[in-house]
C-alpha cells in the first residue's frame, strides 16, 4: 500500500507538472488529477477511518457538514478541509458551502472560513464576491481584532473587481483609532499594490498619511509597504526621518530590519561621506584603527577641511546602536550593515563583536553572517582580527561554513598572525573532508602570495604535500605551486624536479595540467629532464584529458622552440596526433601552433616572433578572493548573499558631494527650524572639532527624552488622534529647550502631564496596557538622564578593551618577526618516518615554534613577576618619637622603598635618630617588641653612643604580614624607654613590579570577582594629565608603572612584601572627569585599604 | 517578503505548505530537491538557493526542512530568523516539532501561520500574544471545548500587541509565585594534540521561568557584571539601565523565555574541567589500529563533571573497533563511523578510559589524521565563569515572590584534536 500510496503521490507531483506546463487543457487536468486523489483520499481515510467512502460520498458529507445548523459539526468540516489546503490537494469544489459560514458567530469556524477563502478566492472569484458584504460590515465592528482580520481577508483575496472596496477599505482603515488595524492598513496597500499597480499614487498618499503615524506598530509595516510601493520616493522620508530614528529601538524586530534597511538607503542619498577624513587612515589602517578615534578625528579634522557630521546622521548611528544587542540575529546585522555603510571608519569596529557573536547561532545564521564578514573583512582587516580564533575551524562544521571560514582566515593573515594560521591550516590540511582540505591548500597558496615573508615557507610546505597519500591534496597543491612559482620563477629548480616526477603518479587533469604548464614555461632550467617528459606525454596523449592535451601541445612548442634538436620529431608526432583528435579546441590549438613553429613558405611574418609568444613574460596570476566583487552589494541582502542582483534590489546610491538641504527634516514647527538650522550651521563653521561630541552629546539626550516623550503618548495616540498637532509642539519644544540646557524639572512636567493625559483618557478596552505602559515608562525616564550621559562613556570604554589586544599584536610582533624563517610547514605528521601522536611536541617543531606555541596557549604559565626599582621615593618622614616626649631623643622614620636585606618579606625603615639634647645619649636600642602574631622584625643594631645635636639613620625591616597593623615597640636609651609604634601606610606594603601590558591584562583577568574593587571618583581638574595622576600615585603607594596604551587608562602593578600578591591598580578616567579606580589582588584587605587611601588623591587637587 | 512556505521532511515529502499570497506550486521545490541531492549530507544544504523566478530560503529544524519562497529582494536572515521563530513557535505549542505533531495539529499549524505571517510580513511572533489568540492544544481543553462548543481562538486582539510591552499578556495570575532563572554556561574550546588550548572561550545564557501574576518588574544584578563581554537582549531588558548601572530591569513575559545570552570577555582566562590523554593511530600496511583515550578531571572547582560523552567520527576506513571501557558503555555505529561513549561522572581516583583495537578496510589506505574527539560534559552548580547573581528584586506586586537561580555548565563545541 506504501508503494501505490507513493507511486501516487509522485503521479500527482507529475500531474502538477503537466498542469503548469499545459496550462490551460483543462480537461487533461480534470483527468488527470481527479483521478488520482479520488484514490489517495481514500487510502488516507482509511488509516483515520476504518469507514471506506469514496471521494464524492466525501464530499457530499462535508458539504452535509457544512450545511447542518451544528457548530461543532461545520468546526469539524472546516478543520478537514483546512487539512487537505495543508497538503496542498484541491478543495475549491467546496468553495459555496464553505461561503456560507463566512458570517459564522463562532469565531474559529469564521477564521477557517477566511483560510479558506484566502486560498480559493482567486480561482472562484464570483463566488467569493458573495462574502464581501460580510467584511465590509465586519470593517465598521466595534471589536479592533475583528475590524482588523476582515481587512486582512478583504485584501487578501486577489479578486481584481473589488479593488475600488479595498481602496475604500484601506483609507479608511489607514485612520482607525486602533494602531492595530492601521498596522493591518499597511499590510493591505501593498497586496492591493500587487493587485493593482495602477492604484499606485492614491496609495502613496496613504503611505504619506500612514509614514506620519506616530505608533511604533504601524512603523514597521509602513515602511515596508513604502519599500515596496514607491521605495524612490525619498522625499517622504525627510519628515518623518528624525521619528522613524526615534521610535526605532520601542519598534518590534521585525519592523527594525526593514527601517533600518530603508534608513540606510536614505542616508546614503541625504549626508555627506564621513569617510573622506578616514581616507589616510585607511591607508594605515593597520596600525591606527584602534587609535583613540576622537583624537585621531581631532588630528586629521585639523589638516583637512574640517567635516561636521549632520547631526541627523549622528542620530540614526547613535540610535541603532542599542539594537546591536538584540537577540534577533537580522537586526544585529541591519545594524552592522547600517554601521558598515554609514559610520565614520573608525565607529565601525563595534559591530565585530555583535557579529562574531552571531556565529554561535544555527547554522543558516552562521552561513549569512560569515559571508557577509567575508566581504568586511577584505576591505577592513582590523576589525575583525581580535576575534581571529572565533574562526577556527571544528571539525563537526558542515563543510559550506567550514570554508567560509577559511575564507576569512586568510582575509585577516598579516604578517603578525600568519604563523599562528599556517599552523592552524596544518591541521586543515590533514581534515577527512577533502573538499576543504583542497580549500586550504589554496588558502595557504593566498597567504603565500600575499605575504611575501612567508611565501617560501608556504612553497615548502606545500612541495611537502605533494608527497600526500591523498589524490585531491597533491593535485590542489600542484596547481597552488604553479601559481606560486609563475611568481617567483628563479630558483626552482628542484621544485619544477619534483614535480615533473609526479607526473608518473598523479591523475587529476588539472594537476598534469599545472605541471606541464610549468615545465614548458621553465624548460630551459630543466633542459634534460623536459623533452623527456614530452616523451612520455607523446606516449600517453590519445588517453589525456583535453585539459592536459593542450597543455602537452603548449609543451612540445615551448620545446620545439628552444630545443628542437631532441625534441623536433616528438612535437610534431603530437601535432600530428592532435591533428585528428576529437576535440575542435585542440585541433584548432594544434593547427595554429604548427603554423606559427614549423617554418614553411606559407607562414608569415608571424613565425619570427614565436618564441616571443610562446616565451614572453606572463604575469603572475593574482590570487584573490571570490569575495572580493561582492561589495558592490549592500551588506546584509540577499543579493550579497547570491552574488547576483535579485529582483527588488535597491541600489544604495553613492555619497552625494554636496549635502541636500538638511532642512527638509524639520518638523513643521517655526521655531525649531531656526534651532535647528542654527545647530548645523555652527557645526559647520567654527567649532566643528571641539564642540562636536559634546554637541552630539547634548542632542544624544534630547533625542532620548523625544522617543520617551512619544512612547509615551503612544498608548493615548488610539483615542487622541487629534492630539497629535499638541504632541508635535512638546516635541519641538522640548527640542529647543534642552538645545539651551537640560532643564530637569521641564522633563519632570511634561512627565506629569503626560500622566495626567493617561488617566484622563477614557479607559475603553485597555486600561490595563495603560497601567502598564505608564509604569514602563514612568521607570525608564527616569533613568535618561544618567544614561544618555553614560552612553558615550561607555563606547569609549568599548574602544579601550579593544584597543590594547591590538597593541598587544603589535608588541609581540616583532619578538616573532626574527623566528619567522624557522616556522615552517615541514613539521607536517606525515613527514615524520613514524608517526607518533602523543600528547607531547613532536620534537620537529622548533624552539621558536615552542615558544610560539606557548604564546597561544591561553593556560600558559604565569609571567615571572620582576621586580623593578621603584618609581619614586618620597622624602616623607613620619615621626616616631617626638622630641618633648623622649627627653631630648628625636625619632622619625621613612619607607626607602627598597628591597629589605634582612629579609624578603620585610619593609625597610629607615629610623633617623636626633639628638636634641646637649649630652651625649648613649647605647639606643630597642626591645620589648610587642607584634601582632606573625609579625617580624629585624632591629638596628644598638648605637653606642649619639653626640648632641648629632643625628643618625640606621635601617631596620619590618614584616607587616601584609595588613596595617602597628608594629609597637620601645626605643631604649640606656635610661629611658619610650614605647614608640610604626604603622605602615598601605602604599608601602607593595613592592613594585613591573610587566607588559599584556601580562598585566592576563593577570587581571585572573584576578576579577571577590578580588576586584573599585569605585568611581571624580577627579578634581588638575589630575586630568597624566604625568600628574602618575605621580599622584606613586607618590601615595609604591607602584610600578605598566606601560599603557592609551592616554586615558593608567595601570600600576606591584607585590605585597609579604606574601608577594600581585596588586594591579588601573586608574581610567573618563568624560565628565570621572575617573574609574580598580584594584584586582588577592589581598582584598589590603586592596579595599589602598583604593581608601588612592580616592581622596585623585579627587583632591 | 514571504510568498509560501513548505515543510519538507527527511524522505523528501511535502506535508504542508501555506501561501500568504498567491499560491506557488509545489514543483519549486524540485530546485531545493536538487541541491540537496548536491549537497550530500543535510547539513550542507546552502540555505539560499536561487531558482528562476523565486528565491529559496531554507533552515533545517528536528529533521525537518521549512522552505519559504521568496520573489524579491528581502535579508535572508529576517527569512531565517523567521523560520526558527516559527519552529520554536511549534516547539513551545507542541512539544516537539516534529512532522508527527505538526501533521496531529494542522489546524492549529495554520492558525498560527495565519496570524504569524501577513502578506509575507511578521505580525505576531510573540508566543505570549499568540497564545492568547490561538490557545495551545491539551487534553483538558479539548474535552472542555467538545462539551462547551467554546474554541481554541481568542476573539479579541490581545493587549501585548497595543501596549510597549507585547511580550506579556495581560490578567496573568499565579497562586503560588515563582521566578526561576537558570544560568548556563558552555564552553566552546578547541584543545590541541598536545593537550593545549587553541581556542577557548564561554558563551552563556540565561533562561528564565517567570510565574508571576500581574505585571511584576524585575530588576536582577550580578555580584560581577563586568564579566559580561557581549550580550543580547530579550526585547523586555531596559536597556539604558543595563549601560547605566549593570542591571537587568525588565517585565518579563510569562512563562519560559531567554533573557540574555553572552559572552564572557575573552581576556579571561577560561578553565577546562577535564583533560584527554589520547593514543590513536593506524599502523601502515596492516588492517588495525590502536586506540587508548583516558579522561580526567581538572580545574573543576571541586564540582563533579558529570554526564560525559564522547562522540568520534572514525575515518571511513573504519570497520569496526574493539574496545574494553572501564567505565560506562560504548557504541560504535559501522554505517556512519560514529563512536560514542557514554561515560557519566568522573571518579579522580579511577580516571575512565577507553582502550582496544581498531578493524580498517585491509587494502586501504591508513587515515590521513585522526580524529577528532567531540566531549560532553556538565557541571551542576557552577557558572564556570564565575557569573553570579546577587539579587532580584521585584517592583510593582505586593506579594512575594518565590525566587530560585541554578547554575550550570556544560560542554559547547569543545574539541580535542587528535
Amino acid at each position: 500500500m506504501e508503494e501505490e500510496f507513493s507511486f501516487l503521490d509522485h503521479f500527482s507531483a507529475v500531474s502538477s507538472t503537466v498542469k503548469s506546463v499545459l496550462g490551460l487543457a483543462e480537461s487533461l487536468q480534470v483527468t488527470l488529477k481527479s483521478e488520482p486523489t479520488v484514490e489517495e483520499k481514500g487510502l488516507i481515510d482509511a488509516v483515520i477511518e476504518p469507514l471506506e467512502y469514496t471521494f464524492i460520498i466525501r464530499n457530499e458529507d462535508l458539504k452535509q457538514m457544512l450545511e447542518s445548523n451544528k457548530d461543532s459539526a461545520k468546526l469539524d468540516a472546516m478543520k478537514r478541509i483546512v487539512g487537505m489546503i495543508a497538503k496542498g490537494k484541491n478543495a475549491s469544489e467546496l468553495f459555496p458551502a464553505v461561503v456560507k459560514n463566512v458570517a459564522s458567530k463562532n469565531i474559529e469556524i469564521k477564521k477557517l472560513v477566511y483560510v479558506y477563502l484566502v486560498r480559493y478566492a482567486e480561482e472562484q472569484q464570483d463566488l467569493a464576491l458573495l462574502s464581501i458584504s460580510t467584511f465590509q460590515r465586519a470593517l465598521k465592528d466595534p471589536n479592533q481584532l475583528i475590524r482588523a482580520s476582515a481587512l486582512r481577508v478583504l485584501s487578501s483575496i486577489r479578486v481584481p473587481i473589488i479593488v475600488p472596496i479595498m481602496m475604500l477599505a484601506i483609507k479608511e482603515a489607514s485612520a482607525d483609532l486602533s494602531p492595530y488595524v492601521r498596522k493591518n492598513a499597511a499590510h493591505a496597500i501593498q497586496k492591493l499594490y500587487s493587485l493593482d499597480p495602477e492604484q499606485k499614487e492614491m496609495l502613496i498618499e496613504v503611505i504619506e498619511k500612514l509614514l506620519k503615524d506616530k505608533s511604533t506598530l504601524v512603523a514597521g509595516s509602513v515602511v515596508m509597504a513604502f519599500e515596496e510601493v514607491c521605495p524612490d520616493r525619498i522625499d517622504l522620508i525627510h519628515r518623518n526621518y528624525r521619528k522613524l530614528c526615534n521610535l526605532l529601538v520601542d519598534v518590534e524586530e521585525w519592523g527594525q530590519v526593514v527601517i533600518i534597511h530603508m534608513l540606510t538607503r536614505y542616508a546614503r542619498t541625504q549626508f555627506v561621506s564621513p569617510w573622506k577624513e578616514d581616507d589616510n587612515l585607511e591607508e594605515n589602517s593597520e596600525k591606527n584603527f584602534y587609535e583613540s578615534d576622537e583624537e585621531q578625528k581631532d588630528k586629521t579634522d585639523k589638516s583637512k577641511v574640517p567635516y561636521a557630521m549632520d547631526p541627523d546622521h549622528r542620530l540614526l548611528i547613535r540610535n541603532t546602536k542599542p539594537l546591536l544587542q538584540s537577540r534577533n540575529a537580522a537586526v544585529v546585522m541591519a545594524v552592522a550593515q547600517l554601521y558598515w555603510h554609514l559610520s565614520p571608519k573608525s565607529e565601525a569596529g563595534i559591530i565585530s563583536k555583535s557579529l562574531v557573536r552571531l556565529l554561535r547561532s544555527n547554522r543558516e545564521v552562521q552561513y549569512i553572517v560569515l559571508q557577509n564578514i567575508a566581504t568586511m573583512s577584505i576591505q577592513r582587516k582590523g576589525m575583525f582580527e581580535p576575534f581571529l580564533k572565533s574562526f577556527y575551524v571544528r571539525s563537526t562544521d558542515p563543510t559550506m561554513i567550514k570554508t567560509l571560514k577559511l575564507e576569512i582566515l586568510t582575509n585577516l593573515a598579516n604578517e603578525a598572525n600568519i604563523s599562528t594560521l599556517l599552523r592552524e591550516f596544518q591541521t586543515y590540511v590533514k581534515s577527512q573532508d577533502k573538499q576543504f582540505a583542497a580549500a586550504t591548500i589554496q588558502a595557504i597558496g593566498r597567504c603565500a602570495t600575499n605575504i611575501s615573508e612567508v611565501t617560501d615557507t608556504c612553497l615548502n610546505g606545500l612541495v611537502c604535500l605533494l608527497s600526500n597519500r591523498d589524490e585531491i591534496v597533491v593535485a590542489e597543491s600542484v596547481v597552488v605551486i604553479k601559481k606560486l612559482l609563475q611568481m617567483q620563477p628563479a630558483q626552482h629548480g628542484e621544485i619544477i624536479k619534483h614535480m615533473a616526477k609526479l607526473l608518473d603518479s598523479i591523475t587529476v587533469p588539472v594537476a598534469r595540467a599545472s605541471i606541464l604548464w610549468l615545465l614548458g614555461e621553465n624548460c630551459e632550467r630543466v633542459p634534460k629532464i623536459a623533452p623527456d617528459v614530452l616523451r612520455k606525454m607523446a606516449k600517453s596523449f590519445t588517453s589525456e584529458d583535453d585539459l592536459v592535451k593542450l597543455q602537452i601541445l603548449n609543451l612540445g612548442a615551448k620545446l620545439y622552440l628552444t630545443n628542437s634538436k631532441q625534441t623536433k620529431l616528438l612535437t610534431q608526432y603530437i601535432l600530428n596526433l592532435g591533428k585528428y583528435d576529437q576535440n575542435y579546441d585542440i585541433r584548432d590549438r594544434t593547427r595554429f601552433i604548427r603554423q606559427l613553429i614549423v617554418p614553411n613558405e606559407k607562414s608569415g611574418a608571424l613565425s619570427k616572433y614565436a618564441k616571443k609568444i610562446f616565451l614572453a613574460q606572463k604575469p603572475a596570476p593574482l590570487l584573490e578572493s571570490p569575495f572580493k566583487e561582492r561589495d558592490h552589494f549592500q551588506l546584509g541582502t540577499l543579493s550579497h548573499t547570491l552574488n547576483i542582483k535579485a529582483s527588488g534590489y535597491l541600489e544604495l546610491s553613492n555619497w552625494p558631494e554636496v549635502a541636500p538641504d538638511p532642512s527638509v527634516r524639520n518638523v513643521e514647527v517655526i521655531e525649531s527650524v531656526k534651532e535647528w538650522t542654527s545647530i548645523s550651521g555652527k557645526a559647520k563653521k567654527v567649532k566643528a572639532d571641539e564642540k562636536f561630541y559634546s554637541e552630539s552629546e547634548e542632542d544624544a539626550s534630547d533625542s532620548n527624552s523625544d522617543s520617551e516623550s512619544e512612547s509615551e503618548s503612544e498608548s493615548e495616540d488610539e483615542e487622541k488622534e487629534e492630539g497629535s498637532s499638541e504632541e508635535s509642539d512638546e516635541y519641538s519644544s522640548d527640542e529647543s529647550d534642552s538645545e539651551s540646557d537640560l532643564d530637569n524639572k521641564n522633563q519632570v512636567a511634561k512627565h506629569k502631564s503626560a500622566v495626567t493625559e493617561e488617566s484622563d483618557s477614557d479607559a475603553d478596552e485597555k486600561t490595563n496596557a495603560k497601567l502598564k505602559s505608564s509604569d514602563s515608562s514612568d521607570s525608564d525616564s527616569s533613568s535618561i538622564e544618567e544614561s544618555s550621559s553614560e552612553s558615550e562613556s561607555d563606547t569609549e570604554s568599548e574602544y579601550e578593551s579593544r584597543k590594547p589586544s591590538k597593541k598587544e599584536e603589535k608588541k609581540t610582533w616583532p619578538e616573532r618577526q626574527p623566528n619567522k624563517k624557522d616556522v615552517s610547514l615541514l613539521d607536517l605528521d606525515d613527514f615524520n618516518p613514524v608517526s607518533t601522536p602523543v600528547a607531547v611536541l613532536t620534537p620537529a617543531i622548533s624552539p621558536a615554534l615552542i615558544a610560539d606555541l606557548e604564546g597561544l596557549n591561553l593556560s600558559a604559565s604565569s609571567p615571572v613577576i620582576n621586580v623593578s626599582t621603584p618609581v619614586f621615593v618620597p622624602m616623607k618622614t613620619h615621626e616616631l618619637l617626638h622630641r618633648m616626649s623622649g627627653k631630648g631623643l628625636a625619632a622619625s622614620y621613612h619607607f626607602p622603598r627598597q628591597p629589605c636585606i634582612f629579609g624578603d618579606q620585610m619593609v625597610s625603615v629607615q629610623v633617623t635618630l636626633n639628638n636634641t639634647t646637649d649630652q651625649k645619649i648613649e647605647n639606643i636600642h630597642l626591645s620589648d617588641k610587642k607584634l601582632p602574631s606573625g609579625m617580624r622584625m629585624h632591629v638596628f643594631s644598638p648605637i653606642e653612643s649619639l653626640e648632641p645635636g648629632g643625628s643618625i639613620t640606621v635601617a631596620m625591616g619590618i614584616d607587616f604580614c601584609d595588613s596595617t597593623q602597628t608594629a609597637c615597640f620601645q626605643l631604649c636609651t640606656k635610661d629611658d624607654c619610650f614605647s614608640v609604634n610604626i604603622q605602615p601606610p598601605v602604599g608601602e606594603l607593595l613592592l613594585p613590579v613591573a610587566m607588559s601590558e599584556k601580562d598585566f591584562r592576563r593577570e587581571q583577568g585572573m584576578l576579577t570577582g571577590m578580588n576586584e574593587t573599585s569605585a568611581i571618583i571624580i577627579a578634581s581638574p588638575q589630575n586630568s594629565t597624566p604625568p600628574v595622576i602618575l605621580q599622584k600615585i606613586v607618590n601615595v603607594a609604591n607602584l610600578g608603572i605598566v606601560p599603557s596604551g592609551q592616554d586615558n587608562i593608567h595601570r600600576f602593578a606591584a607585590k605585597t612584601v609579604h606574601s608577594g600578591s600581585l596588586m594591579l591598580v588601573t586608574v581610567e578616567l573618563k568624560e565628565g572627569s570621572t575617573a574609574q579606580l580598580i584594584i584586582n589582588t588577592e589581598k582584598t584587605v589590603i586592596g579595599s585599604i589602598l583604593l581608601r587611601e588612592l580616592k581622596p588623591v585623585l579627587s583632591q587637587g | 517578503m514571504i510568498h509560501s512556505l513548505f515543510l519538507i521532511n527527511c524522505s523528501g515529502d511535502i506535508f504542508l505548505e501555506k501561501h500568504w499570497k498567491s499560491v506557488v506550486s509545489q514543483s519549486v521545490c524540485d530546485y531545493f530537491f536538487e541541491a540537496q541531492e548536491k549537497a550530500a549530507d543535510v547539513e550542507n544544504v546552502p540555505p539560499v538557493i536561487s531558482t528562476p523566478h523565486h528565491y529559496l530560503i531554507s533552515i533545517y529544524r528536528d529533521k525537518l526542512f521549512f522552505v519559504s519562497v521568496i520573489q524579491t529582494e528581502v535579508p535572508p536572515l529576517f527569512v531565517i530568523e523567521f523560520l526558527h521563530r516559527v519552529a520554536d513557535t511549534f516547539q513551545d505549542y507542541f512539544g516537539e516539532c516534529s512532522e508527527a505533531a505538526i501533521k496531529d495539529n494542522v489546524v492549529i499549524v495554520y492558525e498560527l501561520l495565519e496570524e504569524m505571517l501577513d502578506n509575507g510580513f511578521p505580525l505576531a511572533t510573540e508566543s505570549n500574544i499568540l497564545k492568547e489568540l490561538i490557545k495551545p492544544p491539551t487534553i483538558l481543553r479539548s474535552v472542555v471545548n467538545s462539551i462547551t462548543g467554546s474554541s481554541n481562538v481568542g476573539d479579541t486582539l490581545p493587549t501585548g500587541q497595543l501596549s510597549n510591552i507585547p511580550w506579556r499578556r495581560a490578567g496573568v495570575k499565579y497562586t503560588n509565585n515563582e521566578a526561576y532563572f537558570d544560568v548556563i554556561e558552555e564552553i566552546d574550546a578547541i584543545i590541541d594534540k598536545s593537550g593545549s588550548t587553541v581556542f577557548a572561550e564561554i558563551q552563556g545564557v540565561i533562561d528564565a521561568c517567570i510565574k508571576l501574576s500581574g505585571m511584576p518588574d524585575l530588576s536582577l544584578s550580578f555580584m560581577n557584571p563586568r564579566l559580561l563581554d557581549d550580550v543580547s537582549f530579550h526585547p523586555c531588558i531596559r536597556f539604558k539601565r543595563w549601560e547605566s548601572e549593570r542591571v537587568l530591569s525588565f517585565i518579563p513575559p510569562d512563562g519560559n523565555f531567554r533573557l540574555i545570552s553572552y559572552r564572557v570577555s575573552s581576556q579571561n582566562l577560561v578553565a577546562i574541567p577535564v583533560y584527554v590523554k589520547h593514543n590513536i593511530s593506524f599502523k601502515e600496511n596492516s588492517s588495525c589500529g590502536r586506540f587508548d583515550i583516558t579522561i580526567g578531571p581538572k580545574q573543576n572547582m571541586g564540582k563533579t563533571v558529570e554526564g560525559i560523552t564522547v562522540t568520534v567520527h572514525m575515518p571511513k576506513v573504519v570497520l569496526n573497533m574493539n574496545l574494553t571501557p572501564t567505565q560506562g558503555s560504548y557504541t560504535f555505529d559501522p554505517v556512519t563511523k560514529v563512536l560514542t561513549w557514554d561515560i557519566g561522572k568522573i571518579t579522580p581516583q579511577k580516571l575512565p578510559s577507553l582502550k582496544g583495537l581498531v578493524n580498517l578496510q585491509s587494502g586501504a589506505p591508513k587515515p590521513e589524521e585522526n580524529p577528532s574527539l567531540n566531549i560532553q560534559f556538565k557541571i551542576q552548580q557552577l557558572a564556570i565563569s564565575g557569573l553570579k547573581v546577587n539579587r532580584l528584586d521585584m517592583y510593582g506586586e505586593k506579594y512575594k515572590p518565590f525566587k530560585g537561580v541554578k547554575y550550570i555548565t556544560k560542554a559547547g563545541k569543545f574539541q580535542v584534536r587528535t
